[in-house]
């Protein structure tokens, strides 16, 4: 780990922009042989488009790349392999219909001298990598059919065991359990011991502070910090992620907001009783009242999205119990949840849209048999549908044309709209503003706000902490699938969101 | 909500203005076998002074009705992007079933169950349904893929068919059900109507009723039907039912049709079935198409199967003409898919 070494990797005054955005400005990087190099910003601040470079992945930036001082170019991620550099990515890249022996050794399984793969060798050294990580998988059981946590540990073995020199691990942890946190972390010390030289990127930054020898902090593109782990502080990295009191465009979400006391004498409309499902969700307890909105913060894989769709009747809690309007309820299916009187819109708009169907088809879906139980009354349809664009302003206001051709924002607001004809009693929204332009994200906090005010529950989910800050009037924050803190009544800023969490 | 994007989006104008190029491109599953049609049309005209004459029109009518029938119900499968592979064995199983349960001449050797007429069709609709059942069931609540799950009910209705009749053939069929397959009145034949009829009704269930919305939004985007709080199992498990009982209507007018009842008698029933609803340009992959699509391509079919037998051609030839015919409107059909994606992108 001394400095005297000479870095394994160095990047200089990297640049690179996709179109119009500009993903990284002039970063400097360096990566020395045994040391574990932790990465932290926010979402969107570059760190993925920088390991990316450096994995062969993204070819055309400007700036220098030098590996063992000696100035390199990679054509694509194959040449990158090649120099013995792996990476996991954020975005799982299994293969999901092979084996999990064939996951481990994709790209390199044994062969014999006639290049025919010598099947049980691979999966007896599968069996034998995986255990080290503390991982009990059947080596020949197919990929897709384990649960998401498991494989990504098993995508993060094959990185780790590959014998690469240097290690990516994008954003690894955020679907381990703290167990499996800790085998990985002994795998990662006993390969810096080695001379490996390892990025780690995560949104927990205990996570960061214990494993990591170097620290980076990157906000909007560029370096903002480098310092040594063991000379900073939980509190110190995260105002330098957000910048505070510097970055004029993040300034107001720095400030103490003061949430409203919860509405107790208002009823409650949905509780949920200590849900549980699989590695995602441990005894999840929270009640929503008439007229407020509830945010729900944690990071990426902390038991948003299956707690979304357990309200919506798509999954079914493991344990615990769903109460409507203090009626204990099982949803056999989305429709049973909305006969309940509960909407959805997943975080992914493509998820809840038919693109190649008309606008008014899209807004009416779900209210057809309101309008009628048998036939179709297409003159109604259309005339509800116009009157949602007109409330929400969805551009263009044509209800003909296919939802495809709208922008993503006007396709957002008819995700929204559809639920709107026929008020829901509780409205659960994931990401409501993601990928949004300042105009349809206010456009989205108005609507969000008179739901409210006519007395539907809202329940708004997100990575975001300035989503749900700007949205809701209580917060509860998700930690790998445990409700780990309740704002109510009392100040809350971005800081101390991302504190919790 | 002071503002919003005001500015419409120029290439949605454009798109709309974008003219008959993209007009044409996006109806081109419509427009391509409707030029089939009119194509062999003109070509069997020119080539055989036969074709296209009244008679000739009413037998490619008649040639067309069965696998018309069935084509209705499977029309709603392959727009829910499911595949139904029973249904030629559930046209036989129930065909033979509607014989069964019909007295028959003394030397026929089956083990008999005769029953008055209305009984005996009662059951074989309740058997097709029954099976249809069965397979709503395996693809919805068990989750086993539509292509296998029928590949299984096409064995066990095989099977129960082979276990009715034995090897042997059956004649007789109730009244009712003669005269719908093999009477006429007025000179049209009473299957060709019937066939109209379970057609019509299958195109406005389509086009007019809540049921039929639902099938479209399925087949077009099962997980946005899914997130828009429709059950899309019931939706699934019902468009297997509609097909297997259509199945089994074709399959007793084609036994009457016919004049007979036996094993493996409507094999051939499932490939005309499928290329009908697929060369008509009914998308493989869910959510476009319909009935007017079925018809135009249970015309080409009518028409090519017709028209081989009027020109002068090996009869072995014929088979790959027919193969031939069908893998072109195969890739017209993922082609089409494939335009239409990029156009809404
Ligand atoms: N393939 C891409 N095309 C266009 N923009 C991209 C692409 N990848 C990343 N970006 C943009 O670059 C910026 C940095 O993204 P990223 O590196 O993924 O951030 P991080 O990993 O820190 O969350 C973001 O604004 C993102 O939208
Ligand atoms: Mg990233």
């Amino acid at each position: 780990m001394s400095d005297s070494r000479p870095p394994l990797l160095e990047l200089q005054d990297i640049t690179k922009s996709f179109g119009g955005v500009t993903a990284l400005r002039g970063v400097d990087f360096t990566l020395r042989p045994g040391e574990i190099h932790g990465l932290v910003g926010e979402n969107g601040a570059g760190k993925s488009t920088l390991m990316k470079i450096i994995a062969g992945v993204h070819t055309g930036f400007s700036g220098r790349f030098l590996l063992d001082g000696r100035e390199v170019h990679f054509n694509s991620a194959r040449d990158a392999r090649a120099a013995g550099i792996a990476m996991v990515h954020q975005e799982l890249s299994v293969a999901p219909d092979l084996t999990v022996a064939e996951n481990v050794f994709l790209g390199n399984q044994p062969t014999n001298a006639l290049g025919i793969v010598q099947w049980r060798r691979m999966a007896r050294e599968a069996a034998e990598q995986l255990k080290r990580l503390g991982i009990d998988a059947d080596p020949m059981s197919r990929l897709g059919d384990l649960p998401i946590g498991l494989q990504q540990l098993i995508e993060i073995a094959r990185v780790l065991f590959s014998g690469a020199r240097i290690i990516i691990l994008d954003e690894p942890t955020s679907a381990l359990s703290p167990p499996e946190v800790e085998r990985l972390f002994a795998a990662l010390r006993k390969l810096r011991e080695q001379g490996t030289g390892i990025i780690f990127i995560s949104h927990f930054i205990e996570d960061i502070l214990l494993i990591s020898d170097e620290v980076t902090v990157f906000r909007n593109g560029r370096k903002i910090m480098e310092t040594r782990a063991a000379d900073t502080s939980k509190a110190a990295l995260i105002e330098a992620m957000i910048g505070k009191g510097r970055d004029a465009l993040e300034d107001s979400y720095t400030h103490d907001i003061t949430l409203p006391a919860p509405p107790t004498d208002k009823p409650v409309v949905v509780e949920a009783d200590r849900l549980s499902l699989a590695r995602n969700l441990k005894q999840v307890s929270f009640s929503v009242y008439a007229g407020e909105v509830l945010g729900i913060y944690g990071f990426m894989g902390c038991g948003q999205l299956e707690l979304a769709r357990i309200l919506f009747g798509k999954l079914a809690p493991d344990a615990g119990q769903l109460r409507v309007s203090g009626e204990p309820n099982r949803f056999k299916s989305t429709a049973d949840a909305r006969r309940a009187g509960i909407a959805f819109v997943p975080e992914s708009r493509r998820d809840m849209l038919f693109l190649q169907e008309p606008v008014y088809k899209n807004v009416s879906i779900s209210i057809l048999d309101r309008i009628n139980a048998v036939l179709l009354k297409p003159a109604r349809e259309r005339a509800l549908a116009e009157r949602q664009v007109e409330q929400l302003q969805i551009r263009p206001a044509d209800v003909e044309i296919d939802l495809g051709l709208l922008s993503g924002g006007n396709q957002q607001k008819v995700a929204l709209a559809k639920w709107l004809s026929h008020p829901p009693r509780l409205l659960v929204l994931c990401e409501p503003t993601r990928g949004m332009d300042v105009g349809a994200k206010s456009d989205v906090i108005q609507i969000v706000r008179q739901l409210r005010d006519k007395g539907i529950a809202v329940i708004v989910m997100s990575t975001e902490p300035e989503t749900v800050l700007s949205l809701a009037d209580r917060v509860i924050v998700l930690k790998r699938g445990e409700v780990v803190r309740e704002f109510a009544g009392e100040t809350i800023s971005k800081d101390r969101l991302l504190e919790a969490a | 909500m002071a503002h919003g994007d005001t500015v419409p989006m120029p290439e949605a104008q454009a798109r709309r203005a974008g003219g008959i190029a993209s007009l044409l491109r996006s109806q081109m599953r419509n427009i391509a076998p409707f030029l089939t049609l009119i194509f062999l049309t003109a070509f069997f005209a020119v080539a055989s002074p036969s074709f296209a004459t009244l008679d000739n029109v009413g037998n490619i009518l008649t040639q067309v009705s069965v696998t018309g029938i069935i084509a209705v119900g499977l029309t709603f499968v392959i727009l829910c992007a499911e595949i139904d592979l029973s249904i030629a064995a559930i046209a036989n199983v129930t065909g033979i079933a509607v014989a069964y349960f019909t007295l028959q001449e003394s030397y026929v050797n089956i083990a008999n169950v005769p029953m008055p007429g209305f009984a005996a069709i009662l059951l074989a609709l309740a058997l097709c349904a029954l099976l249809g059942v069965v397979n709503a069931f395996g693809l919805t609540v068990i989750g086993i893929p539509s292509f296998i799950m029928t590949l299984a009910m096409m064995q066990i209705a095989a099977g129960i068919s082979a276990m009715l009749v034995r090897g042997q053939i059956a004649y007789k069929v109730p009244p009712l059900i003669t005269t719908l397959g093999s009477g006429s009145i007025a000179g049209i034949p009473w299957i060709v109507i019937v066939a109209a009829l379970m057609l019509l009704l299958g195109h406005l269930v389509l086009t007019y009723t809540r049921f039929g919305r639902y099938v479209y939004m399925v087949g077009g985007n099962r997980e946005a039907a899914e997130y828009s709080g429709l059950n899309v199992k019931l939706i699934l498990g019902s468009v297997m039912v509609i097909s297997a009982v259509c199945s089994g209507i074709g399959g007793m007018l084609g036994v009457a049709h016919f004049g007979s009842a036996q094993q493996n008698e409507f094999d051939t029933y499932l490939l005309d079935s499928i290329a009908a609803v697929v060369v008509g340009g009914t998308s493989l992959f869910g959510g476009r198409g319909g009935i007017g699509n079925t018809i135009v391509g249970l015309f080409v079919l009518g028409v090519l199967n017709n028209g081989l037998d009027h020109v002068n051609i090996d009869s072995f030839l014929k088979i790959l003409i027919r193969g031939l015919i069908l893998l072109a409107a195969l890739v017209i059909n993922v082609y089409a898919q494939r335009l239409r994606a990029k156009a809404a992108d």
